[in-house]
């Protein structure tokens, strides 16, 4: 039942292809992995459309399978059933297609800040002293400009994950993979990174998928949010955040913000007591 | 940022490291000395120190010869096992199917008793360079090797999975990431091999040579010329010694953010 009902929206999909604005789009991806007992169902029906220069978050619990569906969307592991359309194409092999951006920071302890910044583009096939200049032009922006020549051993958790950005947002890929990127920081310097995200989005105007299991950081970065359930993972809702741009901090008092996050919290915690596990 | 006190406190006092090992040789040394002239033991059954040390004066012309040559063999062996050792790890690595039908054979090639095999090599090969090289490359390819695999095995899949992400290449994967990250599984493989090295060239050099200390220690010692073999002996430890810390200082120019990671 559900293989054909994807397969009509594929088909449909495609015979639409060039009207298609969106940057991406998921169309019944299902995932299951095999399990001592038979297969695990990690997704189920996740539909997704997240438009060109759009700013989607994905909040819910932990386990819930949105790293998964991250590793999916970059090519890192394939969907049992449905499809990911890039530009109103599907594609099967979308390695090299998206920046992914870990939790982890994941730089190279071997390599200088300058090194680890370059390193999406030099993967990408460009020579090093090229990509090593594209670098350096962007580290005041990233505030890391007395930093260029350091170990990552040296700087801190804020400023790692500076880097880790800028070899994200280096790549020059339309889309922006981000799995949680301020999980690991403190309060404080999650708050400014935040701040910092938004003013560097609004220059850069790149599509990004932002995975959190923090509401209040799902409202304020972005433009819309989809609500995640527990194993199976799939959408129990998709909002749109009404808040203007540019946003800033502040906003996280105002009432619509507030009700916003009442609901979504309501929304999640039902399905976790529907499902207590 | 985390600072770990204890390191740095360790490098207050420069060179402390280094006195206590020194003196405790100094005095095993004079106890010897003590020892053998108290008991009146004859020289060549065991030589004081300071009979060692006058034949390492007297021959030192001709120890340098000898020196040179098992040095040669050694420096020829030892990077032909680095070479060999790195290459059969990578291409273990690379694959599965590859690591469970070839991991077996290099474990199994360990239980060869290689002194045993070191007369064959000589019937194979001659008295020349050759059999002390093989000699030699069984003794340290099999440390290279095994802890270069274990160096790929270390490796962060995340951080592969990052490149893959990116569309980077398998050959930009393995140069930027997984050689890195087994570097230093490499080189400590690298040096317990050199330790081991001089050993493998003595091997050889005792089951046949016309040059070499091994070939030197057996024929002093068929002339009961005990103080020679140890000076001989003496220089073979100095070697193995050099070798040793010369892959450490290599360590530090491979690597010099691990440097930078101790004092973070």
């Amino acid at each position: 039942m559900i293989g054909t009902h994807s397969n009509e929206i594929s088909n449909l999909d495609s015979s639409l292809a060039s009207m298609d604005a969106a940057r991406l789009r998921l169309a019944g991806i299902e995932k299951a992995f095999p399990g001592p007992s038979g297969p695990v169902a990690a997704l189920h029906d996740i539909n997704l459309t997240v438009d060109d220069g759009s700013f989607v978050a994905i909040v819910g619990p932990s386990g819930c399978g949105k790293s998964t569906l991250l590793n999916i969307i970059a090519g890192l592991e394939q969907p049992s059933a449905g499809s990911v359309f890039l530009d109103g194409q599907p594609v099967v092999n979308r390695l090299g297609r998206t920046a992914y951006m870990h939790q982890r920071d994941l730089l190279l302890p071997w390599r200088t800040v300058l090194g680890n910044a370059a390193l999406g583009l030099e993967a990408a096939g460009m020579p090093k002293p090229e990509a090593i200049e594209r670098a350096r032009e962007l580290l005041p922006r990233f505030g890391l400009d007395e930093f260029a020549e350091s170990y990552p051993a040296v700087l801190s958790g804020g400023m790692r994950q500076r880097v880790a950005f800028l070899r994200t947002v280096l790549t020059d890929k339309p889309i922006l993979l981000l799995d949680e990127p301020f999980g690991a920081l403190d309060a404080l310097t999650r708050t400014s990174m935040q701040e910092w995200l938004l003013g560097l989005w609004d220059e850069l105007r790149r599509t990004i998928l932002f995975i959190t299991h923090d509401v209040e950081e799902a409202l304020l970065l972005s433009d819309r949010v989809a609500v995640m359930s527990g194993r199976p993972g799939h959408f129990l809702q998709i909002v749109d955040v009404p808040l203007p741009r540019p946003r800033y901090y502040e906003m996280i008092s105002r009432p619509e913000f507030v009700t916003l996050k009442a609901e979504i919290l309501d929304t999640l915690r039902r399905s976790m007591r529907a499902d207590p596990r | 940022m985390s600072t770990t006190s204890t390191p740095i406190e360790h490098r207050a006092i420069p060179g402390l490291g280094w006195i206590i090992p020194i003196v405790l040789l100094v005095l095993l040394v004079v106890a010897w000395e003590i020892a053998v002239r108290l008991s009146q033991t004859p020289a060549w059954i065991l030589p004081p120190p300071s009979k060692i040390s006058a034949a390492l004066a007297d021959n030192w012309r001709v120890l340098l010869h000898h020196s040179w040559v098992t040095l040669e063999e050694t420096l020829i062996g030892l990077g032909l096992s680095f070479a060999c050792g790195v290459a059969t790890a990578t291409v273990i690595a690379s694959s599965r199917s590859i690591e469970r039908s070839v991991y077996p054979i290099v474990v199994a090639s360990q239980a060869i008793p290689i002194i045993a095999l070191a007369p064959i090599l000589l019937i194979w090969f001659g008295y020349g360079l050759a059999p002390k090289v093989i000699v030699i490359l069984l003794f340290c390819f099999f440390p290279i090797t095994v802890n270069t695999i274990d160096g790929f095995r270390a490796v962060d899949q995340e951080q592969v999975d990052l490149l893959r992400s990116l569309g980077a290449s398998r050959w930009f994967i393995l140069r930027t990431v997984r050689l890195p990250s087994a570097l230093p599984y490499v080189l400590s493989g690298t040096r317990i091999a050199a330790a081991v090295s001089v050993v493998g060239a003595l091997v050889g050099e005792w089951v046949g040579s016309s040059a070499g200390l091994g070939y030197y220690m057996i024929r002093s010692a068929s002339a009961f010329a005990t103080d020679k073999v140890f000076a001989a002996i003496l220089i073979t430890a100095v070697i193995g010694i050099a070798l040793f810390l010369s892959v450490t200082l290599l360590e530090r120019l491979l690597m010099p953010w691990q440097r930078v990671s101790e004092k973070a």
